[in-house]
């Protein structure tokens, strides 16, 4: 296995708790009524995001779903403007007019998120087309989860891209459920990334709880791309440590099971990884943690503080600016 | 032919379109054509030929055959036009817009807004339309279920010179436009002519023009009656109002080329003056653009207004494919005619 530099273990460790503890967070002032909408956590999958994005560079691209703070942040969206785009405020992302399912920032790569399930597939394809026809070597990571493997889009999108050889890497979060549908009621595959072969493309399946092992078969599929040797698909098998939505209690789920994925919570797993491998002291994590809730109360505070838009500002922006 | 815009030469639709793009690939690298037997060699450059030819200039990969993935085209023209490209897809037959309304709809359409005005979607999705003795899946006119659309643009061009200025316009616009090409004014040639094909030709001046989207033109003034009509309808409300002259009648007839954003002004303009108002349109009738037109008019105009709008529409029924109910299907000039004399009763 590939070892990452001690710099970049230690700043995906940090995007992981950036990710963890706002969404922790925005749970917690959601349930106290302080914040509006709804809500997909990403809790307990932020080793696919954060292993995914940190192969990526700042003008690689990357398209996003339903649930998509994670993606952004692990892109380089900043806490701040990730929980102002949550409270609806015009410091957001967005400016307030996109929300919890459409955070993002074309400015760092984040395609404001797409949460029609697939429909970031063969958009993604576009934008690897771009990247290719303009004589870039950047590449596109595309993220959904298992329930859009399913999805017409995905089909059309990923053999246009296989087809074209684009560069693409897409990256199927398979956390079993689509929703409340378990994975075997909706596919009849043991692994989703025998898909894959179906469009000639290579598919790979790893433990998406297990950030390093993330990073180093997104890295090869991230060169690959660059090579304009054409996308990869890669399963992520990870769970949610949370429910599908604001109101979901799990009642579809077995507890064992639950109990069985939060032994091996992505954030444990690595600092297992770590401690044990003597690349960084347990006081080490510690501090990163501790610093990190302080970013999270500082981007809570900008939130709130930041202004709320006029009602009649939802006339803008229907149209491109000429 | 030399006029007062200078030097000029009469194309057909299909000619005046296939210049346009050439002229914005030649002028902008960030333009290209994508599509299902668009530049296919021996092929014959889309359905109806306006990509003909274009691959011998500017090759296969700004002129990208695509396999038949609807979705998969107008999602790959989203991504492209997202990250720094102006893609021009071509929709081969308007009723496929269907196949890919995710991807206008809730991508295309929304990016803009969801992104508070951050990113651009600058597209274009050309889309041939009109019956055509193809019967209900390709005979469309779905011009109505885009202006329902926030974000959306709509242009419908019916005459070439037209047709040119408002495609450089859309391919220039950094919002996503649906443009919409009547099969019966193409004037496509060879094996892909249309039988009962109107096929207009225009002078198009050699020199480079744009058309401003939001301004239509008078193709015909009156006093009596106004009558705004698109696409192939502006032709039989022409029609009408030529046989409608010899009894006396005088008939403005309107053409808005593009409908968002529409030249309300000049309908109302044209309304105060004349008091009565129809609508022609080949989409179907209930919640369709020519109710949309009424509805406007009567609220801007009411004071001026001697008669009820009338809407003279396909109806409420799939395109039928027997040449003889499909004549029943499309608007034409007996119903405009006599629509014409319904709303001159009330004086």
């Amino acid at each position: 296995m590939i070892r990452p530099p001690r710099e970049s273990l230690v700043r995906m460790y940090q995007r992981m708790q950036q990710i963890r503890q706002l969404e922790e967070k925005v749970y917690y002032l959601f349930l106290q009524g302080d914040m509006p909408g709804t809500l997909h956590l990403y809790i307990g999958m932020e080793a696919c995001a954060v292993g995914v994005c940190e192969n990526l560079r700042h003008e690689d691209y990357i398209t996003s779903t339903h649930r998509p703070h994670g993606h952004a942040i692990a892109k380089g969206v900043s806490l701040k403007a990730v929980m102002a785009e949550l409270f609806g405020k015009s410091v957001g992302c967005c400016g307030g007019y996109g929300g919890s399912m459409h955070v993002g920032d074309l400015a760092v790569g984040s395609v404001p998120a797409i949460a029609i399930v697939g429909g970031g597939v063969p958009v993604a394809t576009g934008i690897g087309l771009s990247c290719k026809m303009r004589k870039t070597d950047n590449v596109v990571c595309c993220f959904f989860g298992d329930g859009a493997v399913n999805e017409g889009a995905f089909h059309e999108g990923l053999n246009m891209a296989a087809l074209w050889d684009l560069p693409v890497v897409f990256v199927c979060e398979n956390n079993l459920y689509a929703a409340s549908t378990p994975i075997a009621q909706a596919v009849k595959l043991a692994h989703l990334s025998e898909r894959a072969g179906a469009y000639g493309i290579p598919g790979v399946t790893v433990d998406g709880n297990d950030v390093l092992a993330v990073y180093e078969v997104v890295g090869q599929a991230v060169e690959r791309a660059r090579r304009g040797e054409g996308p990869t698909f890669v399963e992520c098998n990870t769970y949610r440590l949370c429910g599908h939505s604001r109101s979901d209690t799990c009642g579809y789920r077995d507890r064992e099971e639950e109990a069985e994925w939060k032994k091996r919570d992505p954030l444990l797993v690595m600092e297992e990884n770590l401690t044990e491998a003597k690349l960084i002291t347990p006081d080490e994590l510690l501090g990163i943690k501790e610093a990190v809730a302080r970013e999270i109360d500082e981007a809570v505070q900008f939130a709130r503080a930041g202004q709320t838009p006029k009602p009649e500002d939802c006339m803008q922006h229907v149209c491109a600016e000429e | 032919m030399s006029t007062e815009k200078g030097e000029t030469r009469r194309m057909t639709i299909a000619e005046a379109l296939r210049e346009a793009i050439r002229e914005e690939m030649r002028r902008d690298d960030r333009v290209f054509c994508l599509g299902e037997d668009i530049g296919i060699e021996g092929g014959f450059g889309g359905a109806f030929t306006v990509t003909l030819g274009l691959s011998e200039e500017f090759g296969h990969e700004r002129i990208l055959d695509t396999p038949i993935s609807e979705a998969g085209i107008a999602g790959a023209a989203v991504g492209a036009a997202l990250t720094g490209m102006r893609p021009i897809a071509d929709v081969q037959y308007a009723d496929f817009l269907f196949c890919m309304m995710d991807q206008l709809v809730n991508q295309a359409a929304k990016m803009t807004y969801m992104s508070g005005g951050k990113v651009k979607v600058p597209l274009v999705m050309r889309a041939p339309c009109g019956a055509t003795t193809r019967g209900a899946q390709h005979g469309q006119s779905p011009e109505s279920f885009f202006i329902h659309v926030p974000g959306l643009k709509v242009a419908c061009p019916s005459t070439a010179y037209d047709a040119k200025g408002l495609l450089k316009t859309a391919i220039r616009d950094d919002a996503p436009v649906l443009f919409f090409e009547h099969k019966l004014l193409y004037g496509s040639k060879g094996m892909r002519a249309e039988k009962d094909a109107v096929s207009p030709t225009s002078e198009v001046p050699t020199e480079e023009y744009t058309l401003p989207f939001g301004k239509g033109v008078v193709r015909r003034e009156g006093k009596d009656v106004t009558i705004v009509a698109k696409l192939l309808m502006v032709y039989k409300a022409l029609a009408a109002a030529t046989r409608l002259e010899d009894e006396g009648v005088s008939c403005e007839v309107i053409d808005p080329r593009t409908l968002v954003p529409f030249d309300t002004e000049m309908v109302v303009d044209s309304v105060r003056k004349t008091g009565r108002l129809i609508i022609v349109d080949e989409c179907n009738r209930t919640g369709g653009w020519a109710g949309e037109v009424a509805a406007e008019i009567q609220e801007k105009a009411f004071g001026y207004l001697e008669a009820p709008i009338l809407r003279i529409t396909a109806p409420d029924t799939p395109v039928p494919f027997s040449p003889v109910m499909e004549k029943f299907y499309v608007p034409d000039e007996d119903r405009i005619t006599d629509a014409v004399r319904e709303v001159l009763r009330w004086r």
